[in-house]
């Protein structure tokens, strides 16, 4: 029987170590909502979503009472929308007008975000593919609550050149459209490489075509009873390091399970994936830089960072797995620099530069996130970042992204502003030499060496 | 038997217990166990009880036990056990 230690452990976490249950997020597909006739097709998905996830905010809030969980995000993942579209949208006004209605759907049934926006080029684009991409400005612009990605590379396929050129001046053109927020836009776009289909976790969430007709996913967190627990084994040896994370990480996880297999059996929606993540927010003690510290670091950014995080990593994989029957997603540590108060401290007192937080993305889940940069910094400058980030994931077979704002009319030295979840992010220096001519060659970049397996 | 989980925490006062099992027995729900410790010097007791029976919806029992915790100055919860048995079991 459990008893009373279990029991005040398991609500210390929760109440005091932020504890909680990132988010449930329903993946939708739309594949059977295509149609030639764009009117007809906002309706049939607007239809779809609204009816599919009209219980999920209910759901999730059932079971946080019940259980004592914070379950912080519902959400909704659809099919990419470049492929949604093809036969109905023949502008980027077209897929602005889709845009709209998956905004109307997410406010009708209550999520906060939904995810889908997106289209997968790692080896061309089509015609509808680049008009979803011109459109994502005007996109994120005219909504709230659409986040858009866009899978530009693979392991498999290499890496789109085009699109990365392309996307550089689609980052510049949504920082400008919402440069009234601090060019919050940005933050709701993702550039992927090896991008997973059953990512639970926006901005990058879409429901991938090789998913069911719906599937939940769900994301748990913890970096903050990740440190706690460490702060009790402060100078053991690395074996005793190891081992607490992952007992941590298994509590964790399991948790996870529970609300995922709880929201599936009463969605009567088939559970898909955990997705193993540390998920920092902005709350003072939920970070992980903080645990980097604990671990031994004076901060983040300090030599030594990439090992932690390499460390950090793994072991929280390794604990998940076996409290999870089914484990996906991007399912590491993630490092979004406005997103955890560590990390702003970091960047703020010069501990952390851009190009350490690339090297730190080498060892963990995805990438260079949520990462403020000059206004002024050209469009080739940040083809030239991402195309730094899709290649480390190409060749080391990972998921990287890059989710960059180029805040227009603020520099280095002060702070752009999200709000919420997204935080706040001191503006980084980048490095002014260009790439223009790089990036301007055109085509792809072929697939590694490693990749040919067969 | 789906069981549930009550914890009450607070500073120690005469007749806590007392209010909670009263309600409890009002509402036709079964102690199976309870135990108690100080941590922090802070007053920390968890039951274990069955619901089933009881005539109220689990919302409603929860409602009510955080509002008599509210009179007495202390933090009542009520938790399905599920989440306890998922972290600390394998």
């Amino acid at each position: 029987m459990i008893n009373i230690q279990e029991v005040i452990e398991t609500n210390t976490m929760i109440e005091k170590e932020n504890l909680d249950v990132r988010t449930i997020t329903l993946g939708i597909s739309l594949l059977s909502c295509i149609d030639s006739d764009l009117g007809r097709l906002k309706e049939k998905v607007y239809t779809r979503i609204t009816t599919l996830a009209k219980d999920l905010v209910a759901v999730g809030r059932a079971i946080e009472r019940e259980y004592g969980i914070p379950i912080v995000n519902k959400r909704i993942s659809v099919t990419p929308i470049a492929l949604v579209g093809a036969s109905a949208c023949k502008s980027p006004e077209d897929f602005v007008e889709l845009a709209k209605t998956l905004d109307s759907a997410a406010k009708t049934v209550g999520v906060n975000f939904i995810g889908g926006y997106s289209a997968l080029v790692s080896k061309g684009m089509t015609m509808s593919d680049e008009l979803l991409i011109r459109s994502i400005p005007q996109a994120l612009a005219c909504t709230d609550r659409v986040c858009s990605s866009v899978n530009v590379g693979s392991t498999k396929t290499g890496l789109d050149m085009d699109a990365v050129k392309l996307l550089g001046g689609i980052v510049k053109e949504t920082a400008e459209l919402t440069k009234e927020r601090d060019s919050l836009g940005c933050a709701k776009l993702v550039v992927f490489c090896n991008a997973p289909d059953d990512n639970p976790f926006m901005a990058g969430a879409f429901h991938g075509v090789t998913e069911a007709d719906a599937v939940i996913n769900v994301g748990v967190s913890g970096p903050g009873v990740v440190k706690t627990a460490l702060e009790s084994v402060k100078g053991a040896d690395f074996g005793t390091l190891c081992d607490t994370i992952k007992k941590t990480a298994f509590k964790i996880t399991r948790v996870g399970q529970l609300v995922a297999k709880e929201a599936s059996r009463r969605l009567g929606i088939p559970f898909g994936i955990i997705d193993l993540s540390l998920a920092p927010t902005p709350a003072v003690g939920d970070s992980i830089a903080e645990i980097f510290e604990v671990m031994g670091l004076e901060c983040a950014g300090a030599p030594g960072t990439t090992a932690a995080l390499a460390l950090l990593n793994d072991q929280v994989k390794k604990g998940g797995v076996m409290a999870s029957s089914y484990v996906g997603g991007l399912s590491g540590a993630f490092i979004p620099v406005s997103e955890d108060q560590g990390m702003i401290h970091a960047v703020e007192t010069g501990a952390l530069t851009l190009e350490k937080l690339e090297a730190m993305t080498c060892v963990c889940s995805v990438g260079l996130d949520m990462v403020a940069v000059p206004g002024e910094t050209g469009a080739a400058t940040i083809s030239g970042i991402i195309a730094d980030e899709m290649a480390i994931g190409m060749v080391n077979q990972k998921t990287t992204a890059v989710r960059i704002i180029p805040v227009i009319g603020k520099d280095v030295g002060e702070t752009a502003e999200f709000g919420g979840l997204l935080g706040r992010a001191p503006i980084m220096p980048v490095n002014r030499y260009s790439c223009e001519d790089f990036i301007s060659r055109g085509g792809r970049i072929p697939a590694p060496i490693h990749s040919f397996k067969n | 038997m789906k069981k549930t989980i009550i914890t009450v925490l607070g500073k120690d006062r005469v007749g806590i217990i007392a209010k909670v099992c009263t309600y409890l027995a009002n509402n036709k729900v079964n102690i199976l166990d309870i135990s108690q410790t100080i941590v922090q010097g802070f007053f920390n007791m968890m039951m274990i009880v069955d619901i089933n029976d009881a005539q109220k919806d689990f919302d409603i029992i929860q409602e009510e036990l955080a509002q008599i915790g509210e009179e007495i100055g202390v933090i009542i919860k009520l938790q399905r056990e599920d989440i306890f048995q998922s972290m600390h079991r394998i």
